[in-house]
């Protein structure tokens, strides 16, 4: 797994690889990850001029604190060489692997992007890799990918060419997806990566879009994959944590320090025990409660 | 290698840039449609003249329609442009990038 830290990745934004004023403006709604679209939303005819475009705007604006991901095309057309090596060039922070299905297919991205790292003098390994699952083959084998190699950042559901493949179509109440995001969150938490969830297309329906993201977020995943700007807000607020949440993560962190400055190694706090998984809740909690403007810079709750 | 044929990138939207690239015989000439002209023509030309620059061309044609478009963009349309006037988009054109 890639250095992985605890990076925030509630959001995932979409943009579409041939269009510049979305390209010019993508850095200004606040999305955890911007992901450069190269693949289906450029038509086969524009496949040249998005990766030109795409190249040359990651050259020179200024995307902030934002992960930039591009989604290439797939290993199997005659366009995806040529992404790799401008996108390995341009410098992105990962790129997208679209339709995987297996190990070997990280793999063969992986060797790829290594020759590119290599040619254009960049350190062998700062590239890193991400993939989308969008067949039942993918699901199937989404261990193996999750753990194919020490680049992988994280995987995402990919609903609609995966309901495609197993014969049903998308429900709003998502049960057609239960098996895939509960095996794809599985395999990210096994492999110490990211779940990322798929996107949410019906845009003004903001009451299924909540409710689908507090579904996520309930079952672990990192965040959601957006296509409009209007949707960033939305995940933000589920992801946000409630008062009591930041109140007790400090004091789980300041019973930490404590012990600390003791040099005691048991640390307790209210006489129960805090324990690894506690204080990792605890600095996740105040990471997020950072990133909603809830704590000043002492980590004190500011609320609303 | 030279120009072929007549080529184009780029659409009429805002903050985009639609170049048109074909075979000249009198140097580099460009035409420049904006409603900024005043203000940039001589920037965005500037940023054409130096991507055609790269590639190497003394006689190329190049009429420009600007929406608005940042120098990335500019770049980026007047590369695809002349690549596909070269007959040569498959390969990246690292001599201008």
């Amino acid at each position: 797994m890639a250095e992985n830290g605890e990076r925030l990745r509630r959001t995932m934004m979409f943009v579409p690889g041939n269009n510049p004023g979305m390209i010019k403006d993508a850095g200004i709604y606040g999305a955890d990850s911007i992901m450069f679209d190269l693949e289906d939303s450029v038509s086969l005819a524009e496949k040249d001029s998005a990766r030109n475009l795409v190249y040359e705007a990651l050259k020179s604006i200024d995307y902030g604190d934002a992960e930039l991901v591009v989604r290439t095309n797939g290993l199997d057309t005659d366009f995806f060489e040529a992404d790799v090596k401008m996108m390995v060039k341009a410098g992105i922070d990962v790129i997208r692997i679209p339709k995987t299905e297996s190990a070997a297919m990280v793999e063969e991205m992986e060797s790829l992007v290594a020759d590119a790292e290599k040619e254009f003098g960049i350190p062998v390994g700062t590239t890193h890799l991400m993939a989308a699952i969008e067949s039942a083959e993918g699901v199937m084998n989404v261990l193996e990918i999750a753990k194919a190699s020490d680049r992988m950042i994280g995987i995402a559901l990919s609903a609609e060419d995966y309901t495609t493949d197993l014969k049903t179509h998308r429900y709003p109440n998502g049960l057609e997806l239960r098996f895939a995001r509960n095996m794809i969150l599985n395999a990210a938490r096994a492999a110490g990566i990211a779940a990322f969830d798929t996107v949410y297309t019906d845009v003004d329906n903001v009451k299924g879009f909540l409710a689908e993201t507090e579904y996520i977020h309930e079952l672990g995943y990192d965040g959601k994959s957006v296509i409009n700007p209007r949707q960033i807000p939305l995940v933000n607020q589920v992801y946000a944590p409630s008062e009591d949440e930041i109140k007790n993560a400090e004091n789980v962190l300041a019973a930490i320090e404590k012990a600390r400055k003791a040099g005691s190694g048991v640390i307790s706090m209210n006489g129960q025990m805090v324990d690894r998984p506690v204080a990792l809740r605890a600095e996740r909690v105040m990471k997020l409660a950072k990133a909603s403007g809830l704590i000043d810079k002492e980590g004190h709750y500011i609320g609303k | 290698m030279g120009i072929n044929k007549t080529a184009m990138d780029g659409t009429l939207e805002s903050s985009d840039i639609q170049i048109t690239v074909s075979k000249g015989t009198d140097g580099v000439q460009i035409s420049l449609e904006s409603d900024v002209k005043k203000r940039f023509g001589d920037d965005i030309i500037a940023t054409i003249k130096e991507v055609v620059k790269k590639f190497g061309l003394d006689n190329v044609n190049i009429k420009a329609v600007d929406q608005g478009a940042l120098d990335c963009v500019i770049r980026a349309r007047t590369i695809t442009a002349i690549q596909r006037a070269m007959d040569n988009s498959e390969q990246p054109a690292w001599e201008a990038l």
